[in-house]
């Protein structure tokens, strides 16, 4: 139902910037009000969940470790699954930013019900599909700053003609985008054949795969079919990050349809679980050290409680106690004109 | 009640099929065997916790007070206040589903709600309806439910077959925590009164009494002394421990699963043995007699209650440190909780082995010692005398607990002390051990008796991890630093593992320990015979001694 519901909204807003453009000619509204109001509650949105987040205590320190501890000096420490200091504990923050180091533990898990038994295989296929997705990801808005930047930092050209190593076709192929597109129908792919995730899986989870499939389509359509005026193009995002904003002649209706998609996915970003890269930084089992007993953790809200004392107890056992030979606190309340 | 436990072979029979049906439309049945009884009254009353009454999870009506609805929404607001891990868990998840098949409790059952993202969801669909704009609009559509009765019922059911292991939070991306998850939903449930009673009697009568079965301090003396008895009776040396003594050097503090009940006793038995060839300077407690902590599986709050006890004795009877016994929950309150709990204790110093003089930094500030840590430092420094051979007939491999492995990091020090105190240690597979361990199955209170096929179920992986050794090395025990685990396992391996027995790492120690002034002995702490004195071939004694292993310890 999520699945249906989620294809229906994307293919909606597609259609929406569509006519709000080729048949009203809302040029400036989908040209310069709503990506506007898509970064505003982008940058704006994120503050606040990151300030709202950063703002609730770690009352506890809770990392789930996975290696072995620093405790003897003959013991080999696990310092990047098992950090002891801030510095490690970055560093194994690093690794799974970086790398998706607990994505990589994946197993799989196979059960024979005849003569019950349960094995292990690996199963990165998700570890894959996700840092595929996730670099090509990076590097495609990376490659998109050509757009934002005048003259082109060299960086930035250097990244596109990395890009382009195949040089195949014409404009050539930029390898970040068709693997982005590739990486993001194998995520949902996944989700869709794999009958746990399709159980688990939420319109929450299909509309943004969907919204990439639209924005990457859309972005290759106008790169190898259809062909937009990139210099247009150009021109209007530049008068954007300027705040000059213009609307240059004719760019082409799907480079609306791009951009819509694109300022849906700013503005839905900090309300959703695409959170997920911010969220990891101030997630406790990943990002503190595990030196509890070694450095006291704070809690700011500790409040004191009401514990059974030992005088409390003392003066309810003190006989049995006293027959069983064990010693007595003398300065327990109850002793007092005893005896 | 175990009459009705299914035989292995029929429950083997585990799909892991989702239903057609979606989650949400899938009401909870609450099945027999799969369930603890519900708290009774006077437990909660002990506490003087909300809610006390007696209520029974068969019948329609939980009995909830009038306000239950405000009471979890607004218990709910507060800790999404107090606990940057429930607002991060709740927000990040994306459900790529690397957890789903991690649970034991999922292998085990099939259970789509075991799956820990769904297990999450039980209590994120909620959170989702009343916390979140998307949710309160758009509703079912983007995973939102309001809270209703049956939810109260669902979270109850799922919430208790939990163990709060971990495992799932090793391979999240995200670090999310089911645990977390769990022990912030039972705090919910028991705003509404609404514990178990396997964990509620327990924690009453620590509460109260000092210990989670309620051993009065002279019981609790006469147990221990009785324990000396059978060692003066194995080794010929005469013992006798200190209780509540003023100025000792250490206060030693176990969980009472190791002096109460079969196999643990016999980890007691080593205990006691070791501290006293050490000529160590150590006290029991009878007021703090339980290092095991039954309020980490009711609330944060009643976690530090029980707690508070370890450090106001130490304090009282004025010692140096705090030694610590082999035990799983305990350990992840005292490493990860304890000094923020009740802590920074200025009274106490950091700890030194006063026999080595090594001196343990890595508790510089909480002032705890883990038995395996001090013990292993003493191997390594020669200052113990151990006889491998005399744990020849025993077969061993190891279970790491899920609570020492994934939330403090205690993987070499039991595994070296094996390799010390026997001769023959095989590993499970890899994918079941160290950080990757399965839990027993029962771990956060629910080793309870008459919710036998949950813990069948749930220890299924971890016993067909031992089976596989069994069959491959002849393996016949299994070695563990978890008192859960001693009380938990010997059902576990009758069922799915038969002929493999339950053993802690002290047992092992104590057994090898040579000490000063011992007769020869014949027998082991259980008081079975030792086997020959090593022949040439050991093979050949090795199969016919594993005869004499002790059977699985049922009840």
């Amino acid at each position: 139902m999520g699945l249906v519901y989620a294809l229906v909204l994307v293919m909606g807003l597609a259609l929406t910037a569509w006519i709000g453009v080729q048949t009203l000619g809302l040029y400036y509204l989908f040209g310069v009000l709503i990506p506007y109001t898509a970064m505003l509650i982008f940058f704006l949105g994120i503050l606040f969940r990151l300030i709202k987040w950063a703002r609730i205590p770690n009352p506890f320190p809770i990392p789930t470790t996975g290696g072995q501890q620093k405790s003897l000096s003959w013991i080999k420490h696990a310092r990047l699954d098992n950090p002891f200091t801030q510095g490690e504990a970055f560093l194994r923050l690093l690794s799974e930013i970086f790398l998706f180091r607990s994505l990589f533990r994946n197993l799989s898990s196979r059960l024979e019900t005849q003569n019950p038994s349960l094995t292990f295989s690996s199963a990165k296929w998700l570890w894959l599909f996700a840092i595929v997705f996730h670099y090509a990801f990076i590097l495609t808005v990376f490659r998109h700053l050509r757009f934002f930047t005048n003259p082109v930092p060299w960086a930035v050209k250097t990244a596109e003609a990395l890009d382009g190593w195949l040089e195949v076709g014409i404009p050539e192929v930029l390898i970040s985008g068709v693997v982005l597109l590739l990486a993001v129908t194998l995520l949902m792919a996944r989700r869709l054949l794999i009958s746990k995730l399709r159980y688990i899986s939420l319109l929450n989870d299909y509309f943004p795969l969907f919204l990439l499939m639209g924005i990457a389509g859309t972005g290759a359509l106008m790169r190898y079919v259809f062909g937009i005026d990139a210099a247009g193009a150009k021109q209007l995002a530049m008068g954007l990050v300027s705040f000059k904003p213009v609307i240059p002649g004719n760019i082409g209706s799907l480079f609306f349809v791009h951009l819509f998609l694109v300022s849906t996915l700013l503005a839905y970003f900090p309300f959703s679980k695409l959170m997920h890269p911010v969220g990891i930084f101030l997630s406790p089992t990943r990002t503190m050290p595990n030196n509890s007993r070694a450095v006291h953790h704070e809690n700011p809200w500790n409040y004191p409680v009401k514990f059974h004392t030992y005088p409390a107890y003392e003066a309810e056992f003190h006989e049995k106690m006293t027959e069983a030979g064990i010693p007595l606190d003398e300065t327990a309340p109850h002793l007092k004109g005893k005896d | 009640m175990s009459n009705k436990l299914p035989k292995p072979e029929e429950l083997a029979q585990i799909h892991w099929d989702m239903p057609a049906s979606a989650w949400m439309d899938t009401p909870a049945v609450l099945r027999e065997g799969m369930y603890c009884h519900g708290v009774q009254g006077k437990n909660i009353e002990a506490l003087g916790m909300p809610n006390p009454r007696d209520w029974r999870v068969e019948d329609d009506d939980w009995q909830l007070p009038d306000d239950w609805y405000n009471i979890v929404m607004e218990g709910l607001r507060e800790r999404l206040h107090r606990f940057r891990s429930l607002q991060i868990f709740m927000d990040i998840c994306v459900r790529c589903g690397a957890c789903a098949d991690k649970c034991h409790f999922f292998i085990g059952s099939g259970d789509p709600k075991n799956m820990p993202v769904l297990r999450a969801e039980l209590l994120r669909s909620v959170y989702r309806h009343d916390f979140t704009k998307a949710g309160r609009i758009m509703g079912k559509m983007v995973g939102a439910r309001k809270l209703t009765k049956a939810v109260i019922r669902e979270w109850w059911y799922y919430f208790f077959q939990c163990s709060e292991c971990r495992r799932c939070s090793l391979f999240c991306p995200y670090g999310i925590d089911t645990a977390e998850i769990t022990i912030l939903g039972r705090e919910l449930l028991n705003l509404l009164g609404l514990n178990i009673d396997w964990i509620g009697a327990a924690v009453a009568k620590c509460h109260h009494v000092g210990n989670h079965i309620g051993m009065e301090p002279q019981t609790f003396k006469e147990s221990i002394l009785f324990l000396c008895d059978d060692i003066e009776e194995i080794t010929g040396v005469k013992i006798e421990p200190s209780f509540n003594r003023k100025g000792a050097e250490i206060l030693f503090v176990t969980s009472s699963g190791d002096f109460y009940a079969d196999p643990g006793i016999f980890t007691c038995m080593g205990y006691l043995m070791l501290f006293h060839q050490l000529g160590l300077d150590y006290t029991w407690s009878t007021y703090a007699a339980e290092g095991g902590n039954f309020g980490f599986f009711t609330s944060h709050e009643v976690a530090k209650l029980l707690n508070a006890k370890m450090y106001a004795e130490a304090e009282r009877l004025g010692v140096k440190f705090i030694l610590g016994g082999e035990c799983g929950h305990m350990w992840r309150v005292i490493h990860q909780y304890m000094g923020t709990m009740n802590g920074p204790p200025g009274f106490l110093e950091t700890p030194v082995s006063p026999i080595t003089g090594t001196r343990f930094d890595h508790a510089a500030s909480t002032k705890a010692v883990h038995i395996c840590e001090f013990t292993s430092d003493l191997v390594h420094q020669n200052k113990i005398k151990l006889d491998p051979s005399r744990n020849d007939h025993l077969n061993v491999t190891f279970h790491d607990s899920c609570n020492v492995a994934r939330g403090m990091g205690l993987l070499e020090e039991p595994r070296y002390l094996i390799k010390k105190t026997c001769n023959h240690f095989y590993e499970m597979p890899e994918e079941t051990i160290r950080e990757r361990t399965f839990c027993c199955g029962s771990g956060a209170g629910l080793h309870a008796g008459e919710d036998m096929e949950l813990r069948m179920r749930g220890g299924f992986p971890r016993a067909n991890a031992v089976r596989g050794v069994r069959d491959l090395h002849d393996v016949n025990t299994l070695a563990c630093i978890c008192a859960i685990d001693r009380a938990a396992f010997p059902a576990l391996m009758d069922y799915w593992a038969p002929e493999v027995g339950v053993m802690g790492i002290h047992e092992l120690l104590g057994n090898a320990l040579v000490m000063d002034g011992e007769t020869e002995r014949s027998l082991n702490l259980r008081g079975e015979g030792l086997p020959q004195k090593p022949q040439k071939d050991p093979d050949v004694e090795k199969s016919s001694s594993s005869e004499a292993t002790p059977e699985a310890e049922g009840k």
